[in-house]
């Protein structure tokens, strides 16, 4: 691979092998790899930062994208990987087409309860303020942020897909 | 997660000095604004003006304040940059926070409805 930064670069990244790929054509795919921990969710971030660099989005694109992904992976580490209580690798692919930005999320976790991805339906706020949920947000943003929303559990993985309709290809 | 808090007359506030609140600090975010808002005064006031990032575990421990502060304390915001705008408002938590642009917008209405 011609193109590769070693996660060192990254503020999070000291202790690990976390590492980031890039093809030099477009924006190719981009293939982020790095190990469960509390912070690999901020690391992978920053890494997919660096990697969506090229194409120029607005904040708000770049935002919105950050969101979507922090909510997916803070999932695996804090329920997937148990936070910590199991540990595997955390896998981040991205490529761009027509329809938007791809993403597909790989980690080696135990499986979405029942094998499907949580309703996240928005939360009743219509209640007394010590009823208020402090949690539940997750599922309900990226849900309303993202497209074509897959989980599939295949040879112990956790496969999660999704689309981000920014970016489109020509 | 460094918080600074200072209090003026009836109302207490509290400014974040970092630019995320994620997972990764949101316990200890929850942590240090409790200290800080002790035996503060009826109004707390929240400046996230430097903030640039809030997942759903800091709005999560942002409606946790909330609910730790109430009845006796009442939880206002105020300089929600842009994304962190648009989490309260996806997720409509800017209907249970009185929400101001500036900590000077806020003193002045906190200060006109006492």
């Amino acid at each position: 691979m011609r193109n590769e930064t070693q996660g060192r670069s990254a503020p999070q990244a000291a202790k690990s092998d976390a590492k980031i790929c890039l093809d030099p054509s477009i924006l190719g795919t981009v293939r982020i790899q790095v190990y469960s921990s509390a912070t690999a969710p901020r690391q992978a971030l920053h890494l997919l930062k660096v990697a969506l660099a090229p194409l120029n989005l607005t904040l708000e694109e770049l935002g919105t994208i950050e969101l979507v992904m922090a909510e997916a992976l803070n999932n695996i580490w804090e329920h997937a990987y148990q936070a910590g209580r199991s540990n595997g690798p955390i896998e981040l692919f991205c490529r761009q087409t027509r329809h938007g930005l791809l993403f597909d999320l790989i980690d080696t976790g135990q499986p979405l309860p029942g094998e499907h991805i949580p309703l996240g339906t928005p939360a009743d706020l219509s209640v007394a303020t010590r009823d208020i949920p402090e949690g539940g947000y997750g599922w309900f943003l990226i849900r309303d942020l993202a497209k074509d929303i897959t989980y599939r559990r295949l040879d112990a993985q956790n496969h999660l897909h999704l689309r981000m309709a920014i970016a489109h290809a020509r | 997660m460094e918080l600074s808090a200072k209090i003026e007359e009836q109302l207490c506030i509290v400014t974040v000095h970092a630019a995320r609140i994620d997972a990764v600090v949101a316990i200890e975010f929850k942590d240090h604004l409790r200290d800080a808002t002790e035996n503060a005064p009826a109004h707390v006031l929240l400046d996230l003006s430097a903030v640039t990032f809030v997942d759903s575990s800091g709005l999560g421990a942002i409606v946790a304040a909330m609910k730790f502060l109430a009845p006796e304390q009442k939880l206002s915001l105020c300089g929600l940059t842009p994304m962190v705008d648009k989490v309260f408002t996806l997720t409509c938590m800017n209907s249970i926070f009185p929400i101001y642009s500036t900590a000077q917008e806020a003193r002045r209405r906190i200060k006109a409805a006492a």
